[in-house]
């Protein structure tokens, strides 16, 4: 789960990490005052969108004057930033952060992260922080990485040997001695898979300062995590993700036109893979869990992908092992309604009771296309899609 | 000969009187596998598909020379239940629960290194020596005693590569679900390194998946000490960056992770690629043709 910048800073705050002084506006008629709360003639306006380049998008803009504030403010609230994260409408910008400019000598590349071939929290740093720097430009600027260890965590000979590589004053390495030993407390404490901070702002009197704040929470860790639990910005998410979260679906919507409803993460990727070979694109990608689950789950989920407007075909794909491909096809069947299927909706089923299955959905006469073999699967699903474009 | 489980393996499983631990200890008795007990806190004593249930793991070896444990409880329980089995001496582990918090998975890694005990999954869907012992949640009748090591991130996307197996008659010596989670017990490595000593095993199948750098690792492994030969699979070259695509592994970021790099790694180490999951069976087959 992602939090929104104002959020992290916040967390920020209560973990001793400096941040530049900040108000959260979440309507225009507010701007000015907040504006005038920071002092100075000049603001930082920052949507607050859950996307890691808002940058790029013009999600960040610096306003001189009151005319130049107005603008940005209008130019963004309530407007969507079309981030590349939450489906293809983008993101609606629902408050704005208005920070004071810091000045700075430096900006620093700062992340702590959960290295899964490690299996250990590192701590990247690179002296090309900002948006032009070591996040964009891939390999070729050099980062600099420590690992904590498992029991003893970031160790003072892990701040002596970042601060040589990022040149730091006296003064500068005592900061960030202090923001490692922060950051890594609330990385624990919060069950954190990422904490970045880009740019780290290093000032002219050695001072480290949070420009920036990224935190992305373990959804694993959710259940012992209730106050994160209740910043989750929903509006951030894709409606039709947002429903299937709700039903305890994994969905992720694509660009495509063939809805795909398959059991289990693998197999439903491996789907998607396969409909692209045949020249067909997928609408989302949908796992009805591999585990115990009964017939409503899978009509919630069917109907859910045929509520995508784009859809003009469906691919089922069931593999049934402990899930009995019967009572899917139950599933089926009631989602489908007595009224029909809006579109052709292409069925695979192999595994437990998959040939009941399959018998069950063509008996129905609700127009279900149905097949044993994968490819033939794909193959039909795509031919149907294009009859769909073509009729 | 097969790895890790056999005929001779006793196992217990931790969390049987639940709804899950119960459902599957049926099933895997009714397949053949040697499951001696039960464990759960608080209900020893007492008795579940005829098998005694006892309060700790230790009992449970003590009374039934248990050496290996099946693991159904909460997330939240999950990292007690496999230390406990540690502590008792249990040599193989494998847990099958979903959702145990990464930070989690980080300090037991580490708690595990001082024990002689093997760690499969979490989020795994469990091992398998056809004909043999099931430890896990898989669909046993697709299965085929034979002569392909299989070995997967995944759970129904492994079905359909044990089912084209056995439809190409090559079966199976041991398939092995190591789970999707990104920080788990066994790898891919390890898995390799027993199937290439294993005289049953004469040829692997690799499922992988986006995220994380495992199946690159393996290549490289592959290229230097595995004899035998090696297909593989990778799902997600559809799947967009920056989304996790349901296991909590599976995720692209930045330039790691891809399928692409996966493949490409791969094919260099002079695996048998394919791009069509529906294939990994067939071109199994076309290697032992010749």
């Amino acid at each position: 789960m992602k939090l929104h910048e104002y959020q992290a800073k916040a967390l920020f705050r209560e973990y001793g990490i400096p941040t530049p002084k900040g108000v959260l506006v979440d309507a225009l008629d507010k701007l000015e005052q907040a504006a005038r709360s920071l002092g100075g003639d000049e603001w930082i306006v920052k949507a607050q969108v859950h996307a890691s380049e808002r940058s790029q998008v013009g999600g960040v803009r610096w306003a001189h004057g009151m005319d130049e504030l107005r603008k940005a403010g209008e130019a963004l609230l309530g407007q969507r930033l079309h981030t590349g994260y939450g489906g293809p409408g983008g993101q609606r910008v629902d408050r704005l952060l208005l920070e004071a400019p810091v000045q700075l000598e430096q900006e620093i590349y700062f992340v702590m992260q959960v290295d899964r071939s490690l299996e250990r929290v590192v701590c990247r740093v690179s002296q090309s922080g900002g948006s032009t720097g070591a996040e964009r430009a891939g390999g070729e600027i050099e980062i600099v990485q420590v690992e904590a260890d498992a029991v003893l965590g970031f160790m003072p000979f892990h701040y002596r040997q970042l601060s040589l590589e990022l040149d730091l004053s006296r003064q500068a390495r005592r900061r960030l001695a202090e923001l490692m030993q922060n950051a890594y407390r609330l990385f624990r404490d919060k069950d954190l898979v990422m904490l970045r901070i880009n740019p780290l702002a290093l000032t002219g009197a050695g001072e480290l300062v949070a420009l920036d704040a990224k935190l992305t929470v373990d959804d694993n860790a959710l259940d012992r995590q209730p106050d994160l639990r209740a910043l989750h910005d929903a509006e951030q998410v894709d409606a039709i993700e947002r429903a299937a979260e709700e039903h305890g679906l994994h969905y992720v919507r694509l660009d495509g036109d063939i809805g795909c409803m398959v059991n289990g993460a693998g197999l439903a990727m491996a789907t998607m893979d396969l409909l692209k070979l045949h020249g067909g694109e997928p609408a989302n990608f949908l796992d009805v869990g591999g585990h115990v689950y009964g017939p409503e789950q899978v009509a919630k989920a069917l109907r859910l992908i045929l509520s995508d407007g784009q859809v003009k075909a469906v691919l089922v794909n069931i593999f049934g092992g402990i899930v009995r491909c019967d009572l899917i096809a139950q599933g089926m069947i009631e989602a489908a309604g007595g009224q029909g299927l809006r579109v052709p909706v292409v069925v695979r089923m192999q595994g437990t009771e998959a040939y009941a299955g399959l018998q069950a959905l063509a008996a129905s006469d609700l127009g279900f296309i149905t097949t044993h073999k994968l490819e033939d699967a794909a193959r039909l699903a795509v031919e149907a899609a294009r009859a769909g474009v073509a009729a | 000969m097969s790895i890790l489980v056999g005929r001779k393996t006793r196992v217990i499983c931790q969390g049987l009187t639940g709804r899950q631990g119960r459902y599957h200890a049926e099933r895997m008795l009714r397949y053949g596998t040697q499951l001696v007990a039960g464990v759960t806190p608080g209900k020893g004593g007492s008795e579940v598909l005829g098998l005694p249930i006892y309060d700790l793991v230790q009992d449970a070896v003590d009374e039934t020379d248990a050496d290996a444990s099946i693991i159904f409880v909460p997330p939240a329980s999950a990292v007690d239940a496999i230390m406990e089995a540690a502590k008792a001496g249990i040599g193989l582990v494998v847990c099958i629960t979903e959702g145990i918090p990464v930070q989690d998975m980080l300090r037991l890694k580490a708690a595990l290194s001082f024990y002689n005990t093997r760690l499969i999954g979490p989020n795994s869907p469990g091992i398998i020596t056809p004909g043999e012992c099931k430890m896990g949640i898989m669909p046993g009748q697709i299965h085929q005693p034979g002569i392909i090591g299989i070995v997967s991130r995944s759970g129904t996307l492994t079905y359909e590569a044990v089912q084209q197996t056995s439809k190409v008659g090559l079966g199976q010596s041991t398939v092995v679900g190591i789970g999707g989670d990104p920080v788990h017990g066994l790898g891919f490595i390890d898995c390799l390194e027993m199937f290439e000593a294993d005289r049953k095993t004469k040829g692997i199948i690799l499922v992988g998946e986006i995220g994380g750098s495992e199946e690159e690792e393996a290549a490289a492994y592959i290229q230097r000490h595995v004899r035998k030969p090696v297909v593989a699979y990778v799902a997600g070259i559809s799947a967009p960056r920056n989304r996790r695509m349901g296991h909590a592994g599976a995720i692209v970021s930045r330039a790691q992770g891809s399928a692409r790099s996966k493949y490409a790694a791969l094919e260099e180490a002079g695996v048998m690629v394919v791009f069509n999951p529906a294939l990994m069976g067939a071109k199994m087959l076309e290697y032992f043709r010749g």
